[in-house]
Formats: structure tokens, sequence, C-alpha cells
């Protein structure tokens, strides 16, 4: 047999494995050699039972429910560590007493001192101990002493609660936490029955990815305070789909009931998150219902009423009419490659205007020059089982734990497995030692100057075949980075990838929601690229917009100055900007304002129509992840109305006398006739390294968990966040104390200050957490000159 | 069989636990000669021996070390277990406190042969009196030249880490000692990869018990005929034997394998009272118990086996006619339950569940019905748990019940305190009246 991996650069290669023959139950068969008995038999459909055993940790036996025999050795073996042999026969519980009475006792251990509570535990109905112990155990226990008991539950983390006394020891979340997460903050403590799991004292299960040790838990000892008490599993309806929260890309199942969402868990998907996801993928859902504009509203005589449908896009079609070729588009960084392309084609026909840009954060000209010529419209040329075989990844303006948890994970299994991780930052953090990287330091500002000197053995460490660079979002704030970066992939022949922290950047990028850029990359200003997509539009090229738009920040300084009449804005919170005041200034300022937004924000309040869109477990669409690889989902609510925000500018734009598909199906049968881009592309930037600002700079990115609106009404969540605190080096620290005030142009903020791994002309502090929003506070970003005064005063 | 103390020989000597006492009767001299010779040799020698291993399990001591690969890059560990925990089992600890420095030369001598530059003693946290005689030696060898760099002008470096357990059972099965001793918690691992491959540090790794070890500077200086000349065939040498129980004279009898339990207890000055003999057990808790039937079996490893059970440690315990065999399974299962690592479910869960049986059983409140699912019960372990110490736990019930079936009938009814009074057995009566 030849195994053929099909992903990643170079992955046509044949790997040719040495076969073995064996036979398991009578059944003779071919595996890799070493492949585990309970791997091979589950190809055969035989189901040998398990606690301990999962296919993504290390095998550990512990549990003994896998008993197998194997002929010629005296005891029975556990198939889940057993390796197999040429020529090995083996018998399961199907075809062997001795199996069949081993696994069946130790059953019977099992249930011995778990309460069967079941008929008010979370995990009844789906659970692997309820099913096993009726598929494999006796049908009644032998057992009539006392069972050992404990008190009920306990907080392993303010999101993770252990009940102890139903835990069979098998290790599933200890082993998850050391050597996938990283975190052993959880372990077995105690010995014989009265072994459980704990943690050390006043230092909590505070994982980024802890609701995975509740999702393989083989009971119903860990449960989550978001679900606890919630359900039954067999009152849910499940529905798979793909994550929102970040540009992952995880593969998710939401179960609901009565319309209402429960719970999210990990889906398997062996090619991007395994079968992990970060907690603010399983649990940051709550805002789907909360907060919501449930109807449609207009102003009138300067106050907001609510109007109906039909009023409210007659409303937006006049405005928007009278606005046209004088009208920018923001569209969030959330949407579906759908709604970014309803976006695009709606600024570029119904409005005739190219003033189009998705990014609502920190960007630059040289960014969107890169996004264009290297990003938008490429197909994966790295992926994430191509970092498990690079020699090396680089890490640019990038930390994986906080702004793409699952690619942190797959950097430390890769790590695990040889690879080198370097990253260029400012700050050698906890996340980089968990991949067993090594910092490249760059003062914030500099780290094109950094990428531009590597030294010769850092090179050829990164020359080697399959290497990676990823940089992340953050790269816009400093000049020369994404040249830097387009440079030495060039230079060293690695794969590149870029990164963007929201889920819907890339794919706002690829269905052209960006100035000059038109769906899959096509350049605006290329002629066959018009003809391309004025055939699939139904127009003619001369029809679009003749040069290339304006950036988001050009859109809101034209809004601001009165350039532009109108703005139609799509999932924006204002505060996500660099500069939260002209974006203020610019809706403030614009003439008219159709806001689409699902939550009420600082946009509907100051919008002269806003239109209700649906949430993403409302509607159906597709992500592309940082890989540009498509996650597409289907509607999970199936009776939910709020429509999307394609068939809402779809609406309007019928009402402009302008034809637009607003729905999945149509969009992506465009989006497929159009095809893949192989025309002219973007000039790479090749933008000087910046010099980086005098005194003490600025360091920032966006925590996990933060004060995201996304993130709202999960306390429980939101208590397992890092601190707010400010970091700097020793010396910095011996100067100012414990506190710091960190000073910016708009303001301070006064926090607890912690010593790190950082240069002594840097300070730390988080971007948007609750006590420090660097854009609002301190009116600066990453690479910005600060001050800094001991303790509290300013 | 006459005694034939070796490691034991100069125990009268109170300073033979200083370097000046030990080299007062010889001692070190083997090592200068080991360090000439090439390690290789030395490997040969202990094989050809057929030294077995003293811990228990008896396995050939130079095949062991054989197993460790040469040339291969990597440091190598040798590893002491001097974690005595069994109960029943006390030789190691005498000798650590008595004669400190065999271990230490055979320490020395078995590093040299296995190319280890580092060795470890992980001696029972309980007994601070070994810990502080061990750790003296060491000091002294040290400040004598036997360890550290170029010893003897050999050009051999080696440290010597004396490590004092935190009082776990598990921690003498030698994975869950090498976790220990690297700091994690003392829970056996998954097998392979085994020690001599992958052990301390993922090294290769020897673990050798302290009798072992202290064979070693006996047969490396005197000689392979010499040791063969004690024992059998394919139990060469002589045994470092603890006796205890009711007998008139616990304690250390240095013997040649081969010698009977009876032979053993004549040293022992017989039973206490001339009380017959109920049941004994050749080498601790964990090996199946015999009777006085068996008293004139040979104490070698083979005929131990032959017998239905194992030398185990060496370490007779003897019982009289006032012990209640269920009494001293509920003890021995008592021990086993506490001291369950926990880590799988067989050993975790059926001590638990035995020790409760068992408990009702002394208080005359056992069942026909229970005595068949303890039967069971042990069977459900014994094979089936992670190490050895699920094994030895169901040992002492069916082992119990060969012999002694009506004892667990009659605890059905009766309390075991009712049959047996405690008082009778216990050892000062009988002490006091001699």
């Amino acid at each position: 047999m030849t195994v053929t991996s099909n992903s990643g650069p170079g992955s046509d290669v044949q790997v040719a494995t040495d076969l073995i023959t064996v036979v398991i139950d009578g059944v003779e068969m071919q595996v890799p050699k070493g492949t585990l008995v309970i791997r091979a038999a589950e190809q055969l459909g035989i189901e040998i039972p398990r606690f301990c055993d999962h296919p993504l940790l290390d095998p550990v036996a512990a549990c003994r429910a896998c008993l197998i025999e194997v002929e010629g050795m005296p005891k029975p073996q556990p198939a889940c560590a057993q390796a197999l042999t040429d020529g090995m026969n083996v018998k399961t519980q199907y075809a062997s007493e001795v199996a069949r009475l081993a696994q069946e006792g130790v059953m019977e251990f099992l249930l011995l001192n778990h309460p069967l509570d079941c008929p008010v535990c979370d995990k009844g109905g789906e659970c692997p101990l309820q099913n096993q112990a009726m598929s494999v155990g006796r049908p009644e226990t032998r057992f009539d002493g006392e069972k050992r008991e404990f008190d009920k539950p306990i907080n392993v983390s303010a999101q993770v609660l252990l009940d102890r006394e139903r835990c069979v020891s098998c290790a599933r979340c200890t082993r998850f936490a050391e050597q996938i997460a990283g975190d052993p903050m959880i372990e077995l403590l105690e010995r014989g029955a009265k072994q459980q799991v704990g943690t050390a004292d006043d230092q909590p299960f505070d994982s980024y990815f802890s609701g995975n040790t509740v999702q393989i838990c083989p009971v119903g000892a860990l449960t989550s305070a978001s679900y606890r008490f919630r359900s039954r599993p067999f009152d849910l309806v499940s529905v798979p789909t793909a994550c929102e929260h970040c540009a992952s890309g995880c593969s998710l199942r939401t179960d609901y009931r009565r319309g209402v969402v429960t719970r999210r868990l990990a889906w398997d998907d062996p090619q991007v998150n395994e079968e992990w996801n970060c907690d603010k993928g399983r649990f940051a859902f709550t805002y789907q219902r909360n907060g919501r504009v449930e109807h449609p509203m207009i102003r009138e005589n300067g106050e907001l009423r609510v109007a109906s449908w039909p009023e409210a896009i007659d409303a937006a079609t006049r405005g928007l009419a009278a606005a046209r070729g004088k009208v920018g588009v923001l569209v969030g960084g959330r949407s579906t490659v759908e709604d970014a392309y309803a976006y695009a084609r709606f600024a570029r026909t119904a409005l005739a205007s190219d003033d189009i840009d998705f990014r609502v954060r920190q960007s630059s000209d040289e960014e969107a020059a890169f996004l264009a010529a290297r990003v938008a419209g490429t197909r994966v040329s790295a992926s994430y089982d191509g970092l498990e075989v690079a020699p090396a990844v680089l890490l640019v303006s990038l930390e994986p734990e906080d702004e793409s948890p699952i690619l942190f994970l797959r950097l430390r299994k890769a790590a695990r497995g040889g690879t080198s991780v370097l990253s260029v930052g400012a700050v050698a953090t906890d996340s980089l030692a968990k991949m067993s990287g090594r910092l490249l330091t760059a003062r914030p500002g500099e780290e094109a100057a950094v990428l531009r000197s590597l030294d010769d053995a850092t090179r050829s460490l990164l020359s080697q075949p399959g290497t990676v660079i990823l940089v992340g979002e953050r790269a816009a704030g400093s000049a020369g980075t994404l040249s830097a970066v387009a440079e030495l992939a060039d230079a060293t022949g690695a794969a590149l990838a870029w990164v963007p922290r929201r889920a819907g950047e890339r794919s706002a990028l690829d269905a052209g929601a960006l100035a000059g850029l038109l769906p899959g990359g096509r350049p605006l200003e290329d002629p066959q690229a018009r003809e391309q997509v004025a055939a699939a539009w139904g127009t003619t090229p001369a029809d679009l917009p003749a040069e290339n738009g304006r950036s988001g920040d050009a859109i809101l300084r034209a809004a601001r100055d009165g350039d532009l009449a109108a703005l139609v804005v799509g999932g924006v919170q204002l505060t996500d900007y660099a500069d939260p005041t002209l974006a203020e200034e610019a809706i403030g300022n614009a003439g008219f304002v159709v806001s689409l937004e699902n939550h009420h924000s600082a946009v509907t309040e100051r919008a002269d129509v806003v239109l209700p869109v649906a949430v993403v477990t409302e509607k159906a669409g597709t992500f592309l992840n940082w890989e540009g690889r498509p996650r597409p989902f289907g509607q999970v609510l199936r009776d939910a109305l709020t429509m999307g925000d394609a068939k809402v500018l779809s609406m309007v734009a019928d009402a402009m006398g302008v034809a637009l598909p607003g729905d999945v199906r149509s969009i992506r049968m465009e989006l497929g006739s159009l095809g893949p881009w192989a025309g002219s592309r973007f000039q790479t930037p090749a933008v000087a390294s910046g010099a980086g600002a005098t005194g003490t700079v600025l360091a920032s990115w966006r925590l996990l968990l933060d004060s995201g609106l996304m993130q709202e009404d999960e306390p429980h969540l939101a208590a397992t966040a890092r601190p707010t605190v400010a970091m700097a080096s020793a010396t910095a620290v011996a100067a100012l104390g414990d506190t710091v005030t960190v000073t910016g142009p708009a303001g301070s903020v006064t926090l607890p200050l912690k010593v790190a791994d950082i240069a002594d002309d840097v300070v730390w502090v988080p971007m948007n957490s609750p006590g420090c929003h660097i854009h609002t506070d301190l009116g600066a970003t990453p690479g910005a000159s600060v001050r800094l005064t001991a303790g509290g005063a300013a | 069989m006459a005694l034939t103390p070796v490691i034991t020989e100069h125990w009268d000597d109170p300073e033979l636990f200083t370097i000046a006492g030990y080299r007062r009767h010889g001692g070190y001299s083997a090592l200068a000669a080991a360090l000439k010779q090439d390690p290789d040799a030395i490997i040969g020698t202990v094989k050809d021996s057929g030294l077995r291993g003293r811990g228990g399990a008896g396995f050939p001591t130079g095949l062991k070390w054989s197993f460790v690969p040469q040339n291969d890059g990597k440091p190598h560990y040798l590893v002491v277990n001097a974690d005595e925990s069994e109960p029943g089992a006390c030789k190691d600890i005498p000798i650590m406190i008595a004669n400190p420095h065999s271990l230490i030369e055979g320490v020395i001598i078995t590093s040299f042969a296995i190319r280890a530059n580092h060795a470890f003693i992980y001696i029972r946290g309980e007994v601070p009196e070994a810990i502080r005689r061990v750790a003296n030696a060491v000091r002294e060898a040290r400040e004598a030249g036997l360890i550290g760099r170029d010893i003897l002008g050999s050009g051999f470096d080696l440290d010597v880490v004396v490590h004092a357990g935190a009082g776990a059972y598990i921690c003498g099965e030698e994975t869950a000692l090498l976790d220990s001793l690297e700091g994690l918690r003392g829970q056996p691992r998954l097998k392979p990869p085994f020690p001599a491959v992958a052990g301390l540090y993922a090294s290769p790794t020897v673990i050798n018990n302290v009798e072992t070890i202290c064979n070693i500077p006996y047969i490396v200086g005197r000689g392979v005929e010499w040791f063969r000349q004690f024992g059998t065939e394919k139990s060469p040498g002589f045994k470092v034997f603890a006796v205890s129980g009711h007998v008139n004279r616990p304690g250390i009898y240095e013997a040649p394998l081969g010698i009977t339990m009876r032979e053993l207890l004549d040293y022992a000055g017989g039973m206490i009272d001339d009380r017959p003999v109920k049941f004994w057990l050749p080498g601790g808790s964990s090996v199946p118990m015999l009777t006085a039937e068996h008293l004139d079996t040979p104490m070698t490893y083979e005929a131990m086996a032959e017998a239905g059970t194992m030398l185990g440690t060496g370490t007779p315990m003897l019982f009289n006619d006032t012990v209640s065999v269920v009494k001293a399974v509920t003890r021995w299962l008592e021990f086993y339950k506490h001291e369950s690592c926990g880590k799988c479910t067989p050993c975790r869960e059926g001590t638990y569940w035995i020790t409760g049986t068992l408990e009702r059983f002394q208080e005359g409140h056992g069942s026909d019905r229970e005595m068949e699912v303890l039967t069971d019960l042990c069977g459900q372990i014994a094979g089936r748990s992670f190490c050895a110490l699920g094994d030895a736990a169901a040992t002492p019930y069916p082992a119990a019940m060969k012999y002694f079936r009506d004892e667990f009938a009659a605890a059905t009814s009766t309390p075991v305190d009712e049959t047996f009074d405690p008082a009778a057995s216990y050892v000062f009566s009988g002490a006091a009246a001699r």
C-alpha cells in the first residue's frame, strides 16, 4: 500500500510504508508496521472498549478496558498500546473468552465507585462509560460495599467543573493539558481509590483550551459551567458548522434545542483543527442571542424608529441612489465569502464605487498592496499539515496562542515533532516557550529591519525546503514589514501565509471587498479581469469603476471631510479602528449612513437606516481560513428568519434596479463560474524599513479572551481570561515597581506590572482587555511612543 | 547446610560502616582490580556467575547489564533500588546500615561495567538511618577518591547521588522509581521502551536491588568459581535471608541458596513456644503462602516456583497456629489498597473492593457468595493490572484459600477475633516467657 497525502506543498510525494500481515478475530489484514491493535481493529469495524485511549494522545494503557488476547502472550494485552508485529494473531472480545472476561472485569471495576447518577448527569445519553458498560459489562454488579464519595462539584476553573466521584482516572484531561495544550495546570493527585484530578492551590485551569477536556472526558466528570444541567443530549439538534471567531477555521458542531444554541463542540477535521478548538470558539456564543437589532429602523426627525422592511429598503435606496458614485463601503472583518462578495459587487455596480475596505483595524497601503500581490485569490500554499513537516516556521508579528489558537496547537505539535519555531516579535512569551520557539527580538516598528538583517545561520535555516513564514495582521502597523517578509520568502523559497485574526478577513479579501481588487484577486484595472467580472455580473467593463478606490482609512477621512456623501457599514465596531475618533467623525459627518448590523452599536446609533442581519447560526456561508481553505457551513437554526447581509443587499440593489444575487447558492455558483485568476497581479510592495519611534515604545496584541463584543454575556469564560497586566523588562520593573501608568496621546491606563523577557525600552499591554483599550484609552497603536510612570500617578 | 556470611561477614565490627572499617576487612580491593579490567569482561564475569536479582523477580543480573546498548552516544545511568517497602522484607535496610560501603563499591564497579558516569541510590524515605549511613559512605568514598573524577587513576568518572523517596511502595517498581527520581509523580511507565534502552531521562539505565549490587565486589574480587560453589545451577550464590515472625531469633541469616526453611528456622531458634508453623511466606507478602509441609523445600528460585510460590525477596515470614489467615490476608490487602498508585483500574478499584469485603469477613459477615466473588476479583486483577503491584495484591487471597478455605467459611458467621484470640499471637507474649 502507498499512502498519499494530498495536503501541503510537495504533498504529491508517495510514501511507501512497511506493511505487515496480521490476523484480528480470524480476519487477515495488512497494516503499516507499528499500528496499534485498537486502530487496526477499528478498520475492521471491531470496536474494542476504551477510556484512556485517544488517537491524538500518547498511549497510557491505564484504564485496561481494551484488554485483548494476543497469541503467544501469557497475559491479555491492552489494545491501545500493543503495536502489531508481522504475523501477530489477535483475538478481541468477540473471539476470545479471555478478552471478553478481562473487559467485563475491568468494566465491573470501573462502575464500582461510579455513582451511576446517569439520570442527572450531563453525559447521560452520550456517555462512553454508559455505552460500553452496556456493550461489554455485566448486567448487574456484584459489589455491595460502600462507594467512595467526594464533595461535588469542584471548580478546576471558572468554566470547567469536576465531579470527582464520576471520574474513572483515564487521564485524558491531564494528558491533553500537558501534551496538546502545553498547560499542565491539572494533574492527578493522591493515589489508589482516592486518586483525583486537581489543580495546585489558587492556580485554576485557565487554559485557552480547557473546554476540550470536557469534550474528551469519557464520563460526566468534567462539565462546563455554561452547559451543566442545561439539556439532555437526545433533546438536541446537532449541526456541523464552522467557527466565526478567528481565521483558524475550526470545524464545529453546534447543538441547539428549541431554537436556542446550548453548546458548541470541536468537530473532527484532521486537516485543520484535528479534534480540538479553543474556549472562545466553544463557549462564546451567547452574543448571538443578546443585544440584537430585531427590526429595521429609519431615522425620522433625528430619531431612529422601527420601520417595516419595505419602508427601510426604500429609505436606504433613496439615500444611496442620491449619493451614487460617492459612497464608501466598510465591511467588517467577520463577513462570509458570500456576504463580502455581495458587498463587493453591490459597491461596484449599485453604488458605482470602488471605495471599499474590510480592514476594521490598523491597516496600511503597503498591506493592501501586499495582500493584493501575494494573498488574494491564491491557493493553499502553507497548510496546517505542512507545518508539521516544515523544518522551520518563522512567525512575524503573530502571537498564535492569542491570535489563532488552533494554529498555536498545530505549531506546538510540529515543534514537538522537531520543527524549529522562530518568532520576530517584542516579547519572549510563555506561549513561544510552549512551542520551544526562539525569539528574534524586534522593537515594535522595527520588524522589517530585523527581517532584513537576519544572520546567515537563520537564513540558511529558513532556506530549507518546506519552511513556512506566517505573518500576522499586526505587520500592517510596522512600515516595511510585509515588504521584508515577501523579500525573505522570495529569497529563501519559503511558503508564505498571512494570518489575520478575524474569520472574515481572508473571505472578504478573496471576495473583492478591497479597493482595487475584484473577486479572486483580480486587479480592478486589468482589462481581462474587468471583462471576466463584468460578464459574471451581467454588466459591461465600462460600467465598473474605472480607477482604484480609497482604502478604509481614506474612506473615513473622505467621509469626515465631506468628500463622500454616504457610507454603507456592515458589522463594524468603531473602536476597532486605529483612530476611533476619526471613525466616529466619519460616521457623524457622512451625509447618509446605512448600517447592516446584528447588534446595536455606535454605528447603528448614528445611522440613517439600520437593517438587521443574521448572525452566523442563522445563515449559510463560507469562511476562508488563514490557509485560504474554504470552511463552508449551513444554516444551523433551521427556523431562523433573519436575512444575511447578501440577501438584504440584494433587496436594496433590486430596489435600485440593479441585479444582485442574494442567496448563498447563487453566489457560490457565480464565484465558481468566475474561477481562479491566472492573470496579472499587483506588484509586491517594496517599502523601506521603519525606523521605530523614540523613547519607550508600545507592544500590544489582542488577547484571545478580552473585551471583544462576541464574548459578551459569558461570565464563566471571561473569568478564565488572562489578567490585564503590563509587561516590561526586569530593569524597567525594578525602576517602576509593581504598578505602572502608561500614557499615550489620548490618555493613560494604570496596570499591574509584571516582568517579562522584553527589551528595556518596550512595554507590553493588552490591546483590548478590561481596563486597557489602547485605541481609545491611549490613542496609540503598537510601535507608538508612550510614557511610563511609576504607580498610579499619570 | 552451613551459614555463609559474605556480605554480613564482619557485621560484628561496629566500625564496619566507616570506610576505614570496611577497608580493614579487605574492602575496595575488588574495585582496584575491576578498574584495570575491560568493562565487558566484568559484565561477562557477572553473567557467568549466574547472579540473579535479589529484589524479588530473580532476573539474571549480567543479562540485564548486557541489554544496555554500548557506544550509543547517550549517558548511561545506574539506579540502585533501595526502596525496600515490601511487608516482611527487611534485608536491604540492614545491609545499608551495617555495611554501606559494600553497596558503594558495588555501585562503582557496576557503573564502570555499564559505562555509567552517574549512579543514583533511591532509598526508602522512612529509614533516615539508612539514608544517613549511605550518604556518609558516599561522602567518605568521594573524599577517598573512589567517587569523582579519574577514580584511582583509571580515567573513569562517577558521581553518586543518594535520593530519599517520599513514602510510596509503588516507587519500588522500577519505572515508577525512575519517574519519582525525575521529580514526577511515582507511577509505573508503559513498557516498551524498557529502562535498559530508555530509562532515567530517556537514557539507557540499569536498575538493581541493593543486595544484588552488594554481591558484585565479591563476585568480581573472588571469582565465578568461588561464587558458584554456593547454591544451585539455576540459583547460584548465597542470599541474605531475613527471617521474621513467630520464631525465637528473628534476624538476618546469610546462607547459600538451596538451604531449606527448616534449616533456617533452626538457625532462628525454632518457633516460639514450639508451636507449629501454620503458614509461611518465602519472600514478602507478594508471594503465595506455603505451609509446614513445604519446610523442606530448597530456598531456590526454581524450587519455590515448583512449589507454587516465589523466592521473592528471600525474607521468610513464619506464622504459628494462633494467627487467623483471614486477618493476615486482610492486613496485606489493606496495605495494597493503601499503596495502589491509582493508575490502572484493576488494581485501584480491585484492592478497594477486596479490602472492603475482607474487612467484613473479619467481622464475621462474609458469605459463601462473596468467597467466590473474591476469587473472581483476584482473577480480574492478576495479569490485567498495569504493573506487578496489582498481581501482588491478587496473590494472598487465592493462596490462602488453597490451604485455609475453612477459615474463610467460618468467617461467614464468626468474627475472626472470636476464633483466634489476637492476644495469643502477639510475639511479645512468647518473648516475655523466654
